[in-house]
Parts: structure tokens; sequence; C-alpha cells
């Protein structure tokens, strides 16, 4: 919170107060202020938490521990496809969502971690493509794996995925609070979703000052260095790693049981750059560069989808850009452009501080 | 037997593509220690181009012979990929020459997708039909092994590349002003090599290149479109690893070795798991050899330079 905090441009250094109580008015209206706009917007504001979950699990392993994953979203994809297994028609499986959302974690963690042992000696640039490869393996398979067996549905993906029911209390349904007063299912999932982030920004600002983050920071600098004072680099690695799929895992549960339905299409490599942007654009190893890198990120595309396809039709008579072909070139230009120009990111992360009362200090300045 | 032989000649075929795009990769590690992920995609704009001149040609002088309409297509895909090569080392790498390890490979990332995205837009997202102009009838030199003029001509011309290559690295000056670029800049430039031309050459050498074997590519399958270029340029980056990263003969043995596996892989993978899987899992081979080089000899087949460098 408190990097986020001081992250506020302006007021944050001047009145650390007014700009808490200003995030967290923005976060409870944002769905408020996006209905005005239509339905839609509260659905993409649903998916920009995705992604913030997404950019926080990601900026745990690129950002705090140094290793650039570019399969990412395989660990997404893992949990979506745990959900879709345990909780749809598909087998005619209904476990609950408190038993499938622990095991989705599960699974992606020891799939990180399975990815994460014979990767372990390499350096950064075999990694990029080891995991990117892994994330393709991933994909292949949910491709393939519904023949001769069917396990996957191949293609078409799994539809009819059960919602997110809190004992008892069923998100897809709109909740009646007196007759005429209802809260709409995509608020519900909002306020869930936002929960499920904060309390990702306090587990990973937790982890960020603990012995843990502090060993995968002396590690991100210099390796040698680290393991000489006495750092086990493979376990914190490992760490990093089955941490990081975690995150990926809850996302993936939570995504799939708001989608409804999930195909192998949602968990392209392109995915995993959109994620390693938001990460790369926010500021690596910043947790409030990985919130404001998501959230730029995932509105950016769906806003220019509104603005530059009528701008077109009224400028040239018709689309020369579609939507999909703008967010890549606003995606690979970010990328770019970011590192050229500002490789630290839109908020750059500060020197660490090994004791957290230096950090609030910090903040407070 | 006929299966066998057949796989084998498939997979020198599709090896030898990848050892001339694998060739490119290994040339800009040995030299700048950097993955250049846009490599895969500068193959794809080769393709694409030629593909454009030769709908021009065809549509200028309908009675061109192919030979020359071949030619003349790779003398415009060419030079339109060096150009490629060269801005994206000028504009992007070479500013990130003294930049944290991730920047530049971040940055090749951010390229590789840039170049799909613009390659989308000018081309559009459908695959389009590559005109084979070399004849895909194919042969039989044994009797149930087929062999199309197009796979001849793809083994022969990129052996000669590659001889052509070896020659231009080991005889020539700017060949020797690479080697030693490669084993250490500095004292390279202090020994009165112009680094930088050194390096932007290589980037342009390996564009060349991308370019013949994005031709290559495209006349063998007889398609292209804007995401050809990403699955070869993997495994071509596959190839140099197991060849062994930095080594130019390392990378031809690779792509070779890599075609073979692959080939006789997805030909045999069926019955080796009873049915289980099948052709359509030939994509995982490179992956599967990429990790098992990676922990068990990340040197490679034919490399000896040690992996970390400072």
């Amino acid at each position: 919170m408190n990097e986020l905090v001081s992250a506020v441009p302006w007021l944050g250094k001047r009145n650390p107060m007014a700009a808490r109580w200003l995030i967290i008015i923005i976060a409870i209206a944002a769905p408020i202020i996006a209905m005005q706009f239509g339905r839609s917007w509260v659905r993409i504001l649903d998916f920009a938490l995705l992604y913030m979950m997404l950019a926080l699990g990601l900026n745990l392993v690129v950002g705090f521990a140094g290793l650039l994953d570019l399969g990412y979203i395989a660990f997404y994809a893992v949990g979506a496809y745990t959900f879709a297994f345990l909780a749809s028609p598909h087998f005619d499986m209904h476990l609950p969502f408190w038993i499938v959302l622990p095991l989705g974690a599960a699974f992606a963690g020891m799939a990180g971690i399975m990815l994460g042992f014979p990767v372990l000696r390499l350096r950064g640039d075999y990694l990029a493509i080891v995991t990117l490869g892994f994330g393709e393996i991933i994909r292949i398979f949910m491709n393939n794996l519904n023949y001769p067996i069917n396990i996957t549905n191949g293609p078409q993906g799994i539809n009819g995925l059960d919602s997110i029911n809190l004992f008892g209390w069923d998100l897809a349904r709109n909740l009646q609070v007196t007759e005429d007063i209802s809260i709409h299912s995509l608020y519900l999932y909002y306020y869930f979703f936002l929960a499920c982030v904060v309390g990702s920004i306090i587990f990973v600002q937790r982890l960020q000052i603990s012995r843990v983050g502090r060993a995968w920071a002396a590690m991100r600098d210099d390796e040698l260095a680290a393991k000489a004072i006495g750092i086990n680099t493979r376990n914190m690695k490992l760490l990093a790693f089955s941490l990081g799929a975690t995150f990926g895992g809850v996302a993936g549960c939570l995504f799939g049981a708001f989608q409804g339905f999930v195909s192998p299409e949602s968990f392209s490599l392109m995915e995993s750059i959109a994620v390693l942007t938001m990460v790369v654009f926010g500021g690596m190893g910043n947790i409030a560069g990985a919130i404001v890198g998501a959230f730029t990120l995932a509105l950016l595309p769906e806003i220019l989808r509104d603005v530059a396809v009528p701008l077109q039709q009224t400028l040239f008579g018709h689309v020369l850009l579609d939507p999909e072909v703008l967010r890549m070139l606003l995606l690979s230009l970010a990328m770019i452009l970011m590192m050229l120009l500002r490789p630290s990111g839109l908020i750059p992360a500060r020197a660490r501080y090994a004791h957290p009362e230096n950090l609030h200090r910090s903040a407070a300045e | 037997m006929e299966t066998l032989i057949q796989q084998i000649l498939n997979g020198l075929v599709i090896g030898s593509v990848y050892a001339l795009i694998a060739l490119g990769y290994t040339m800009v590690y040995g030299i700048l220690g950097l993955i250049n992920f846009a490599h895969g995609d500068v193959l794809m704009v080769g393709a694409l181009t030629a593909l454009q001149t030769m709908m021009f040609l065809m549509g200028v002088a309908p009675g061109m012979s192919p030979v020359a309409m071949l030619t003349i297509s790779l003398m415009v895909a060419i030079p339109v990929c060096m150009m490629i090569g060269y801005a994206m080392e000028r504009l992007a790498y070479r500013r990130l020459r003294n930049a944290p390890r991730l920047a530049p490979l971040i940055t090749a990332i951010g390229m590789s997708f840039l170049l799909q995205t613009l390659a989308m837009i000018i081309w559009g997202r459908n695959y389009h039909t590559f005109p084979q102009l070399i004849s895909t009838t194919p042969m039989q030199p044994i009797e149930g092994v087929f062999v199309t003029p197009v796979q001849i001509f793809i083994v022969i011309s990129s052996a000669l590349i590659m001889i052509g290559l070896s020659l231009l690295v080991n005889k020539t000056r700017i060949g020797r002003a690479m080697r030693a670029t490669a084993e250490n800049h500095r004292v390279a430039s202090l020994m009165g090599v112009d680094t930088n031309t050194v390096i932007a050459f290589t980037f342009v050498i390996g564009a060349a290149l991308a370019a013949i074997a994005g031709v290559m590519f495209a006349s063998n399958y007889g398609i292209a479109h804007y995401g050809m270029g990403f699955m070869p340029g993997l495994k071509a980056f596959t190839a140099a690893v197991l060849g062994g990263i930095g080594n130019l003969g390392g990378a031809m043995l690779g792509g070779i070795v890599l075609g073979l596996v692959e080939s006789l892989g997805a030909g045999y993978i069926e019955h080796l798991t009873f049915g289980f899987l099948n052709s359509s899992y030939q994509d995982i081979f490179a992956f599967i050899i990429l990790g098992l080089v990676l922990i068990f000899k990340p040197t490679g087949l034919l490399g000896e330079r040690v992996s970390d460098r400072a």
C-alpha cells in the first residue's frame, strides 16, 4: 500500500494520507464509474484485476528473483483447466470453489517446480527460451489432448464452468439487497477480485521485505555473491518459480469461473508477452509498477478499441487497423520504447532496504 | 524401411533450413551474447516480401521463367531483410549494449512482435499460397520414397551457402574482424577493428540468410503468413544451442540433427506411444531436445565456449 501511495503523482509525496484515501476511493468507485459507459467496461475492469494478479505473480519471478519467464501464462492455463476439470459438466464433477481453488493453486505451483528443476542452472536468456518452450508445450497438449481420450476437448475448449460460489453465495447471480435494489453480478466479481488483489498485494509486500525477498534481491543482483553469503540459490529459485506459478494458478481458477469457459486460445504466447509487458512497463521488481502496468495495459487497448475504430472510420472511411492489431502494436512498442527510454519502468523500483521500518520511512518521505 | 528413408530425407531438408536460420542466431550470439528473438520474424518478412515480388512479376511479365522470377524475388527479399537487420541493430540493440542483461532480451521480444504486427498490417492475417516455382512433382529414386526437386534444391543451395559463409568467416578480412570481436570486444577495438561495423555486418549477414531460409521454407510448404517465422525461429535457436551456440559448424550440425530428430520423431511417435500421441505433437521435440541439451550438456555438441561470460 505504501508503495502504491508514494506512486500517486504529486499527492503521494505531500500528503500520503490523502493519496491513500484517493486510491481506496478509486478502487471502490471504479466499477460504478465504468458502468456509466456500459456494462462491458465493468467486465474489462474485472479482467484488469485478473491481469493485476498475473502481473504481481510474474513480478515475483522476473522482478524480484530476476528470472525471465516467458511461459508464465501456462500456469494460468493450469489453474483455469484445473477448475474446468473439477467444476464443470465436462467430467461431470462439481467440486466446491473452496476446494478447487487451492487445488488449482497447488497444481500450478507444482508445475512451477517441475519447470524450475531442469532450468535452475540456466542463465537469463536460456531460461527465457526454455520457459517459452514450456508454455508452448502446455498449449500443444491443451490443443491435442482430445484424442484418443478426450481430456481437454481440444481447440473448442470446455464450456459451462461453475461460477464462484462463496459458501452458498453465488457470484454469478445478482445480489438482491432489497426488493428493488440488486447488485449486478459483475460488481460482485469486481469486489471479490479486488479483495483477492489486495490480499495478493499484502502477501507480496510482506514477502518482499522478508528473508526470502531479500535473498531473491541478492540473487538477482549478483548470483555468485548471493551464493557466497550462504543463500541457497537453488531453493530460492524454485521458490520464486512455484510461488509465481501459484499466483498464476489462482488467477487462472478465477478466470475460468468468471468467464465460464476455457480454451487454449486464451493462453497463447501473446498473453505471456502481454503480462510481461505489464511488468516491464510498470517497472520490474516493484509492486506499484505491476499494478499500474497491468491496469494501464489492460485498459488502454479497450479504450483504443472504442476510440480508434470510429476515428479511423471517419478519417479513412474504413477500419485500417483492427483492435487486435492495435493491441499488439501497443504492447510491442511499449516494450521496446520502455527498454530504450526508461528501462526501469513507469515507476522505478527504489533500492531495497533490509528493514521494514526503513521501507516505511522511505515511503513517507 | 521406406518410412525410415523417407523421414531421413525430410529431416535433411527441413534440417538444412533450420541450419541456415541457426547461423544467424549463433553469429549474433557469438558476438553480442544476445538472443535475437526477432530473427525468426526476419525470415517471415523475407518470405512475404518474396511473395509480394512474385505476385508483382506475375502481373507484369506473366511469361517469365520461374528461375528468373525466383532470383529476382530473392534479390528483393534479401536487401529488405538486410535493412531490417541493420535497423534493428542500429536503432535498438546498439543503445542497449551496456544495459543490464534482461533489457536487450526484452527489446528483442518486443521487436519480434512488432515485426509480426507490421506484417499483419501489410499482408493481413490470412495464409497466402506461396507459388511453387520449382517443381514439386515428387520423384521416386527408390521405390516408395518421394523426393521433390524443390527439396533437392533446398539441400544443395543451403550447403553452398554454408560453405560460402565458412569461407567468409575464416578467410576474409571482415571474417577475421568478426572472430576477433566475438573473442573480445574491447581488445578487438584496441587492435583497430571497428566493432560497431562488424556487429552491424553480422546482423546484416544473418538477416540475409534468414531471407533465403524464409523463401525456402515457404517454397517447401507452399504457404506464408505473418506468424510463420516464430516456430522455425525457435527451432533454429534450439539447433544453435544443440550445436553449441556461438559455433558456426555447430549451428549447421545442430540444424541437421534437429531436423532428423523431428521428422523421425513425427514419423514414429504414434507407434512409440501406442497411438496416444500423434504427429500433431511434432513441435514438442525441439523443446524437449532443448531442455535435455541445456541440462546435460549446456555447451552443446561442438561448443567449447564457457557459458558464463563476464
